[in-house]
């Protein structure tokens, strides 16, 4: 089990700084997920915890002991990657052993421990198959099988299940999830998906431009994003931004109202608009509009309506979920 | 059988011309394989004619076998070439997994400088060679010549297989690092199999000019126990008289080991051409 203890973390690639002083603690057992667009700095976050990538500066602890002189084989430490990264002339079975073989293991020691993963991830009628002739679902088992087999004190998993199409990815996801309660084990996850981020994660980091803008539990980001950046990236669709002068509104620069936090009517309400489009979804209904108050508005409803473009509606906002942003973009409490 | 994608005409034109490539390819290879066959009167008399069993005569192998020493010759063609393909293909594929792998001070310029050969011939530097090897002593050895071809294959080497490493998966690469293989067992073992198919197209590339090399050899290594084939073979050009049966047939000969390396690397080589084209 393993505890992690990063401190001013800072990486440049020449004179493009990617990492700008990141501290973070986390907790034994603990599921942490970094998210953030893209180019924010998160996999390289990662790499530089694994010990791939060489950080300029700053420290790296792991159950309390520096690592950051040493080298990723030994710091107790197993990652799972997006391409799967399985060794292509190995079987299943000497896939998910190498690590141990590399250590030094017993064989018998080896073989209880692979047979042990691959029946956690119904791998074992694959165990003397090659990479290649498995489907993409049952790489990625493979490569999380090869993490777990490793027994290691912290878990990263570097976007594990962008190359999944969107049903294996929700099955996956809930593999991961079983995995962790099981396992008990500490895990760091990198996404650009802010659906496994929130699905996932006892605490999510959210970064953007090599600075971490806010840590919390998903509902923590939800309710009280710190910030502009971390309100606009959590939650989908995307917070209505709002500019105060529009709507009369003193002490803030911004109101944001999240699209499920407004109701529509086609009486009366506090903003006047013409519907622009409509998405059915089924459980939900997205319609954008646009009001002569606050400009583009998306509102999130529940079950099915009957909206049609060009219709006008009024639209209400919830005003207790409002929430309010001063000139710097930071929450106003 | 749709016809969306096929003119009989324009696939008529394309055989034609690949069919009339491949003959004024072929018949140099056909008029030296025919006539090493015939006897010296019949090679004159009708150059272009197959062996009947009247003009039949194997005199011109019996020449080349009987004189000079051929077998010797094969040999040392058969050990300078594949030694230097052999460290070709290991310091070029080290030299172009450092440049690709490792980020360092100058890699840029580096990559350049070992790509400069490609550009300037070697040949340029034949006098400073020459003297460079016989200061070393080397003058009249096989590893002279070994020397000499590796160094002119290994740009060409390096610029090829960077490129192509740099395709291979950084995953896989830091998959093998957290597993704890060694830079060496993540070259040998992951990345050059991974690569094969490039490592069979630069095989043939610096096998065939070195195979067929004269300059070299009748310079660096002119003496008997160290002949190679093409230098055998000029022994049966004189200035007055040339023995064209020994010279057909010591031609004919030289063309076999060459194909059976070719065929052996061709598999991979046709792999090595079209990957990255199509996934």
């Amino acid at each position: 089990m393993g505890s992690l203890q990063l401190k001013s973390i800072r990486k440049a690639f020449g004179p493009h700084e990617v990492l700008k002083g990141i501290d973070l603690e986390v907790q034994d057992g603990e599921f942490v997920i970094f998210v953030g667009p893209s180019g924010c700095g998160k996999s390289t976050l990662l790499r530089v915890i694994a010990g791939l990538e060489d950080a300029t500066s700053g420290s790296v602890r792991i159950d309390g002991a520096e690592v950051i002189n040493t080298p990723p084989a030994k710091r107790g430490i197993a990652m799972v990657f997006q391409s799967y990264a399985l060794y292509p002339h190995l079987t299943v079975k000497d896939n998910m052993g190498l690590g141990l073989k590399q250590a030094g293991t017993e064989k018998a020691e080896i073989d209880t421990r692979v047979a042990k993963a691959s029946g956690m991830l119904s791998l074992d009628p694959y165990l003397a198959r090659r990479p290649a002739e498995l489907s993409g679902g049952q790489r990625q088992r493979v490569a999380i099988g090869r993490a777990i087999v490793r027994e290691p004190k912290l878990f990263l998993f570097d976007e594990p299940l962008s190359n999944l199409d969107a049903a294996l990815r929700v099955q996956t996801r809930l593999e991961i999830a079983g995995l962790h309660r099981r396992l008990k084990a500490t895990m760091i996850y990198v996404t650009h998906d802010q659906v496994e981020a929130m699905t996932l994660a006892d605490k999510i980091v959210v970064l953007n431009a090599g600075a971490i803008e806010q840590i919390g539990s998903p509902m923590e980001l939800y309710n009280k994003p710190a910030n502009v950046f971390v309100a606009g990236f959590i939650g989908s669709p995307q917070m209505n931004f709002i500019p105060a002068e529009k709507l009369g509104q003193t002490g803030a620069k911004t109101i944001g109202v999240r699209p499920e936090h407004i109701a529509l009517s086609r009486e009366s309400g506090d903003w006047k608009g013409k519907v622009i489009h409509v998405e059915h979804l089924g459980a939900d209904t997205i319609v954008y509009l646009e009001t002569e108050a606050t400009g583009l508005l998306t509102v999130r409803l529940f079950g099915e309506h009957a909206y049609a473009p060009d219709d006008v509606v009024f639209a209400t906002p919830d005003r207790a979920s409002l929430h309010r942003f001063d000139a710097n973009d930071r929450a106003i409490a | 059988m749709s016809k969306a994608r096929s003119a009989p005409v324009r696939a008529a034109f394309i055989h034609l011309a690949l069919i009339a490539y491949t003959l004024v390819a072929l018949f140099p290879v056909f008029l030296t394989l025919v006539n090493s066959f015939k006897s010296r009167s019949a090679i004159f008399s009708a150059p272009m004619a197959l062996p009947t069993p009247s003009t039949f005569s194997l005199i011109g192998y019996q020449t080349v076998l009987s004189q000079g020493n051929f077998v010797g010759y094969f040999q040392n063609s058969l050990i300078v070439t594949v030694v230097s393909i052999a460290l070709v293909l290991l310091f070029g594929a080290m030299a172009a997994f450092a440049l690709s792998e490792y980020r360092f001070r100058g890699n840029m310029l580096m990559g350049l400088y070992l790509a400069l050969g490609i550009m300037i011939p070697i040949r340029l530097g034949t006098v400073a060679i020459l003297q460079g090897m016989v200061a070393a002593g080397l003058v009249n050895t096989l590893t002279s010549l070994i020397l000499v071809y590796t160094a002119q294959g290994l740009p060409l080497a390096i610029f090829i297989l960077s490129e192509f490493m740099r395709t291979v998966s950084d995953d896989l690469k830091s998959a093998g690092r957290i597993d704890g293989l060694s830079e060496y067992a993540i070259f040998f073992r992951l990345v050059l199999p991974l690569v094969r198919p490039a490592m069979a197209t630069v095989a043939v590339f610096t096998m065939i000019p070195i195979w067929n090399d004269l300059w070299f050899p009748l310079i660096l290594a002119p003496g008997e126990a160290t002949k190679t084939v093409t230098l055998g073979a000029q022994m049966f050009i004189g200035q007055f008289v040339t023995n064209w049966n020994a010279v057909l047939s010591a031609l004919s000969l030289a063309i076999l080991p060459v194909m059976v390396l070719y065929v052996i690397f061709s598999r991979q080589l046709i792999r090595g051409i079209t990957s990255g084209a199509v996934k």
